[in-house]
């Protein structure tokens, strides 16, 4: 009935290639983890903010980030900025847009820690002679990280995962891209792609339970 | 400056994507919903030896790239010489996938109904199943709904993917007419705004929604 041989032997052999993909694709997620986490604080900040201009613009972005495909925002930094004369590599072009979309979605849950920390904080390190600054940067965000430090290690498989649509833009270093580049030169698709699968599920239990012992380490009271 | 070689056609084009990307996003969230209505049910009151596989095999739906699930099925389907079209391929990966999601959904409902409320039930002379339709059900609504929302948005976002095992929606048809006008930013703009409006108004019901019911508890 199957009038198919699997050959798991050249796909196995490409194994060391698909490994360093693997790195690669971890450092995207973590770098734009990185980056969206820094422009997360600012846009929940801006949500919460009085400056109609800091609101419109923090708004927009959490709600174009959150209501269209991680590809198309892909799409856009990669095809989309060409017409204003920006022309990103197609690394970059995933970089950017997992780092948008990673943003648009902490900002929400960051919005939410801010709410869990009383106010009284605030104040109380301001009455100890904080500037405003120094009290939010001291006392709001420690706290505020320990809330939402599980919502984030998700965010973080996220990332992985949409490191994989770098291929639809052309990106060959990543893991999708490295595997697709076998698949067109021998057509073993499902024996490459299976082992894909495999890395990509070991390195996102990677990260969750790398996030659980970190977690574990670091709110131990 | 605003000259564009867009025609009215192009904009049914994208139109008729934005009505295939709907109808995946159906199918997929039906079949999603139903198995993991099942999948939530087994994952929160089995017993071990059937929960620990279930939850294995969904745990793994989660963490692989759907991209790559997709060309796995669609080789998978080439290899058993199924003739399945790529459209019914993409569903069924997607509805499995919804699964996962939607059984964590579930679960977690279940799981906030409290043991007394049901106790009560089957003191009162109801049968598992009785308790399960008359009082499980409509009080884990109320949990799950607001998320299953939030999930049926995702997975239409999420259905852009299955333009790499070659179905063209909403996304692909933008890129088809990027290639022939050459105007990318413009034709993805639009794509865009239609994935917007189909997204924005549901996400702000559902948001609602939660705010509502959660002042009522």
């Amino acid at each position: 009935m199957l009038n198919y041989t699997f050959h798991w032997r050249p796909a196995l052999n490409a194994l060391p290639d698909m490994l360093s993909g693997a790195l690669v694709s971890l450092q995207i997620a973590v770098l734009s983890m990185v980056i969206g986490v820094i422009f997360a604080i600012f846009l929940a900040l801006g949500r919460q903010s009085n400056n109609k201009l800091f609101y419109g613009f923090s708004t927009g972005w959490v709600e174009l980030a959150r209501n269209t495909p991680a590809l198309f925002q892909v799409y856009m930094t990669y095809f989309g900025l060409g017409s204003f004369g920006i022309q990103l590599d197609s690394y970059v072009a995933l970089l950017a847009g997992i780092a948008f979309n990673n943003a648009g979605y902490l900002a929400e849950t960051f919005r939410g820690g801010l709410r869990a920390i009383p106010h009284t904080q605030t104040r109380a390190a301001r009455s100890l002679g904080m500037s405003a600054p120094q009290a939010f940067r001291l006392i709001v965000l420690p706290q505020m990280f320990r809330v939402v430090f599980y919502p984030m290690s998700n965010q973080m498989v996220w990332a992985l995962l949409m490191t994989s649509l770098g291929v639809t833009v052309g990106l060959n270093t990543d893991l999708t891209g490295v595997t697709q580049d076998l698949n067109v030169r021998t057509f073993r698709t499902f024996e490459y792609f299976a082992i894909a699968a495999v890395i990509y599920y070991l390195l996102a239990k990677l990260i969750t339970i790398s996030s659980r012992l970190f977690a574990w380490r670091l709110f131990r009271y | 400056m605003f000259e564009t070689s867009l025609t009215w056609n192009d904009i049914l084009f994208l139109l008729q994507g934005a009505g295939t990307t709907l109808a995946i996003t159906f199918w997929a969230v039906l079949g999603g919903t139903v198995l993991g209505m099942l999948f939530g049910l087994v994952r929160a009151s089995a017993p071990w030896w059937l929960n620990l596989p279930v939850g294995f095999v969904l745990d793994i739906l989660r963490s692989v790239p759907l991209l790559i699930q997709f060309v796995l099925a669609n080789s998978f389907k080439s290899i058993l010489k199924l003739n399945m079209s790529a459209f019914t391929v993409g569903c069924v990966v997607l509805a499995l996938y919804t699964a996962a999601y939607c059984a964590e959904i579930v679960r977690g409902g279940i799981l906030a109904v409290p043991p007394t409320t049901r106790r009560a039930a089957r003191s009162l002379g109801m049968t598992y199943t009785q308790d399960l339709t008359n009082i499980v059900f409509p009080i884990a609504l109320r949990v799950a709904l607001p998320s299953w929302i939030g999930l049926t948005l995702g997975v239409m976002k999420d259905t852009a993917l299955v333009l790499w095992i070659g179905i063209v929606e909403l996304l692909r048809a933008s890129q088809i007419i990027v290639t022939r006008i050459q105007e990318p930013l413009f034709v993805l703009s639009i794509a865009g705004l239609i994935y917007f409006l189909m997204s924005f108004p549901i996400a702000r019901l559902g948001a609602r929604l939660e705010k509502r019911w959660r002042e009522n508890d």
